[in-house]
């Protein structure tokens, strides 16, 4: 009884703690711009089904799209047992789902296969980026907590697929020595690879319901705390692939946002008889600064990041030694967002420090090496944009601070003076006509 | 060859005449010596294929891609209203261009400026030339040559189009070989995004050596581009390994003009 009452309290601290922390992000999200992204549902659709569901992408590496498969099918599926851990947890029941029969045995069957390869694939995960050392996951922004996190991740699962498994295997044991609460008069479950694992277990009944119990809890709070650890770690991908690939851009990648605000300026400039926008509309500001100044799909993105660096290693910039490298534009985003919804949890929602996302976390140099190549956007396994975010400050910085290089300040004003980015006049347009050859 | 004519919309409108597309020659095709012999063979082709086709000459003006690239919005819509006033008092329905950052911007973001055009690179021309019989090509002095094609970004992976440039110049009867990071993994040239106009910030390498290596790594004779700044960078990045007299950087355009003879 006291067991059951414990583990409702556990249930719902965790379940509650979590809630409350996706309660925040999806404040925080909310505090950027608004976007309509509601068109297309259809396509969107789609688009989520193939890249997030079907993992589209990933398949550019083949090594890690296939472990990773299955650690996203294995886990997935092997948290259909949480299920019945639950029942068992609140009711005091054994093995409730049981009375399935056959198909219940096929069920327990497969997941300790699926957890056996999930326990492989982590190694695998863990030896690429801590033996292997490949060189996408050791670069400037993938030291200290980042680094940690991933193997933190890896090493979770594989504490939670060996408690399912010596598990299991206390169970088996257990059902074989004929034990009241777990043997009811048959053998109940498959047990292809615990079974494997009973020779190395005592035959002392109260031992074995020791260790049992003693897994049982360790899987059930080890999915709780590892609940609540996602949200906080790159690991939140495994939620946020879903929304974030719904909502990705269904536009031809070369197509930059049309500034709204800049438009009807631009109509007043040319036609001064054009109608102005109304008067109580909030003074723009042009680009962003800051995360509040991007969209709430560009803070999305930014939650949805993986860490994997397959944008940072497709991208010509940082390939040549430049300081840019798209995954840290990401996390630099999530970082100060999260930031920003620390501040306003201690301080209220009109407080503001002496931070801002360009300048604090990223630099100029950074945001002037890109070339709005897209090979960012295109390696995305999750179809995150960091391009679009890179725009946003470059108009930031020239709209609102005139701090473009040099160089640039002489293009734009050559365009504006005469109309091409060098020093032709017009009327020299038509001199590759009369060159000889 | 008979002489190059190349009548302005203006020419046109006096005439009361339209023509079937305009051909937007881009700054870059206007100004830049090596650019400038890419729009003549455009324009050659066009004229010798019997396409009724037309330039706006002075009234032309920059798109505005390097300003919007560089996060300057005002000057791009500025350009952008201005070159759209211009195009729609044209009623021009049909724009051709040998430039991938024109192609691009005009295609995708005038429209929300209020200027609908159906717009085609010139890879893209020469393709829908070719197949409706309009064009025809022989490889002539290119047949067995060993070629490699450098996607442009603003092509490739911004407009999805990887096969039109490649199935042209196959026409040729090339030996045709491709880089590793091709079509959707083709790597930039490193002009994008306004770079073109200013110094590369600090790195260990400029991306135009950095590309050009990988394409001299397959000995090619010619390396194939479809953009004027692509044409730019990786001419450069085979002059700095001394090979300019080994290899060539030739526009798909200059390629299918020499072909059918009309250099
Ligand atoms: C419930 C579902 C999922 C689980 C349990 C899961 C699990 C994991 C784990 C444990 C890692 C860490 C491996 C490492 O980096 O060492 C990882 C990485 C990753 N996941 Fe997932 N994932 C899930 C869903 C998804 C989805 C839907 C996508 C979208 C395509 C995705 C994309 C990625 C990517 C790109 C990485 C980085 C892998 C790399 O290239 O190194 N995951 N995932
Ligand atoms: S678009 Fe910019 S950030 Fe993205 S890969 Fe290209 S150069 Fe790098
Ligand atoms: S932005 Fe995408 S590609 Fe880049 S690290 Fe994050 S998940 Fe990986």
């Amino acid at each position: 009884m006291i067991a059951n009452i414990l583990f409702v309290l556990l249930l719902i601290a965790g379940v509650g703690l979590f809630t409350k922390k996706i309660r925040s992000v999806i404040r925080n999200i909310k505090l950027g711009q608004d976007i309509d992204l509601s068109d297309r549902p259809m396509e969107r659709l789609q688009t989520m089904i193939r890249v997030a569901l079907g993992q589209s992408k990933m398949g550019s590496r083949p090594v890690a799209a296939f472990f990773h498969v299955i650690l996203y099918v294995g886990f997935i599926i092997i948290n259909i047992e949480v299920i019945e851990i639950i029942i068992d947890g609140v009711f005091g029941t054994h093995r409730v789902l049981s009375f399935l029969g056959s198909f219940y045995n096929f069920l327990i069957g497969s997941f300790e296969y699926l957890a056996f390869l999930v326990l492989i694939a982590c190694f695998v995960f863990l030896s690429r980026r801590n033996i292997i050392k490949l060189k996408r996951f050791h670069m400037k922004e993938m030291t200290k907590w980042p680094k940690s996190d991933a193997n933190i991740i890896l090493f979770v699962e594989i504490f939670l697929m060996s408690a399912f498994l010596i598990m299991n295997a206390c169970d088996f044991q257990l059902q074989l020595l004929q034990s009241e609460h777990y043997f009811k008069g048959e053998i109940v479950g498959a047990f292809p690879i615990s079974s494997h694992l009973i020779s190395f277990l005592p035959n002392d009944v109260a031992t074995l319901e020791f260790i049992e119990r003693f897994c049982w809890w360790f899987h059930i709070i080890g999915i709780l705390a590892f609940l609540n650890y996602v949200p906080y770690s790159k690991h939140f991908h495994i939620m946020l692939a879903f929304p974030n690939t719904y909502y990705s851009k269904l536009t031809p990648k070369g197509q930059f946002s049309n500034m709204d605000s800049v438009t009807n300026e631009v109509k007043l400039m040319l036609d001064p008889s054009a109608v102005p926008p109304p008067a109580d509309a909030p003074p723009a500001r042009f680009g962003a600064k800051d995360v509040q100044d991007l969209t709430w799909k560009q803070l999305m993105d930014s939650y949805s990041c993986t860490e994997c660096g397959r944008c940072t290693s497709a991208c010509p910039a940082n390939l040549t030694g430049k300081l840019l490298s798209p995954r840290k534009i990401m996390m630099d985003t999530r970082d100060r967002l999260e930031e920003v919804g620390k501040n306003i949890d201690q301080h209220g929602a009109d407080f503001k420090d002496e931070k801002s996302l360009l300048g604090s976390y990223i630099t100029e140099e950074e945001l002037w090496a890109c070339t709005s190549c897209n090979a960012c956007t295109e390696a995305c396994p999750v179809n995150i944009d960091p391009l679009s975010i890179i725009i946003d400050m470059r108009r930031y910085l020239v709209m609102e601070q005139s701090t473009a290089p040099a160089e640039l300040q002489g293009m734009f004003s050559k365009i504006e003076n005469n109309g091409a980015p060098w020093q032709f006049p017009a009327s020299d347009r038509m001199n590759w006509t009369k060159d000889e050859n | 060859m008979e002489k190059l004519v190349v009548p302005t919309m203006a020419d046109m409108m006096a005439k009361g005449e339209k023509p079937e597309v305009l051909f937007w020659v881009g700054c870059a095709g206007s100004f830049d010596d090596r650019a400038k012999k890419v729009t003549k063979a455009v324009a050659k082709i066009l004229q010798h294929t019997g396409v009724s086709f037309a330039v706006l000459g002075t009234e032309e003006s920059c798109t505005g891609d390097p300003a919007k690239r560089a996060g300057h919005e005002f000057l791009f819509q500025m350009q952008a209203m201005s070159n759209v006033m211009v195009l729609n008092g044209y009623e021009v329905t049909k724009i051709v261009t040998a430039c991938p950052h024109c192609f691009n911007t005009i295609k995708n973001e005038y429209p929300a400026l209020g200027g609908n055009y159906e717009v085609v690179h010139h890879s893209q021309l020469l393709q829908q030339l070719i197949d409706n019989g309009r064009l025809k090509v022989e490889g002539g002095s290119f047949k067995g040559k060993k070629i490699t094609f450098h996607d442009p970004c603003y092509l490739g992976r911004a407009n999805g189009e990887y096969e039109a440039p490649r199935s042209v110049i196959q026409k040729l009867d090339i030996y045709f070989t491709e880089m590793k990071r091709s079509r959707a993994n083709g790597l930039c040239c490193g002009a994008g995004g306004a770079q073109m106009f200013k110094e590369p910030e600090n790195g260990n390498k400029d991306i135009n050596i950095e590309r050009a290596e990988e394409a001299l790594a397959l000995n090619p004779e010619i390396i194939a581009v479809g953009c004027p700044f692509c044409m730019t960078m990786l001419s450069d990045g085979v002059k700095n390994f001394n090979k300019e007299h080994d290899v060539e950087v030739k526009d798909i355009a200059e390629m299918i003009a020499e072909a059918i003879d009309i250099k």
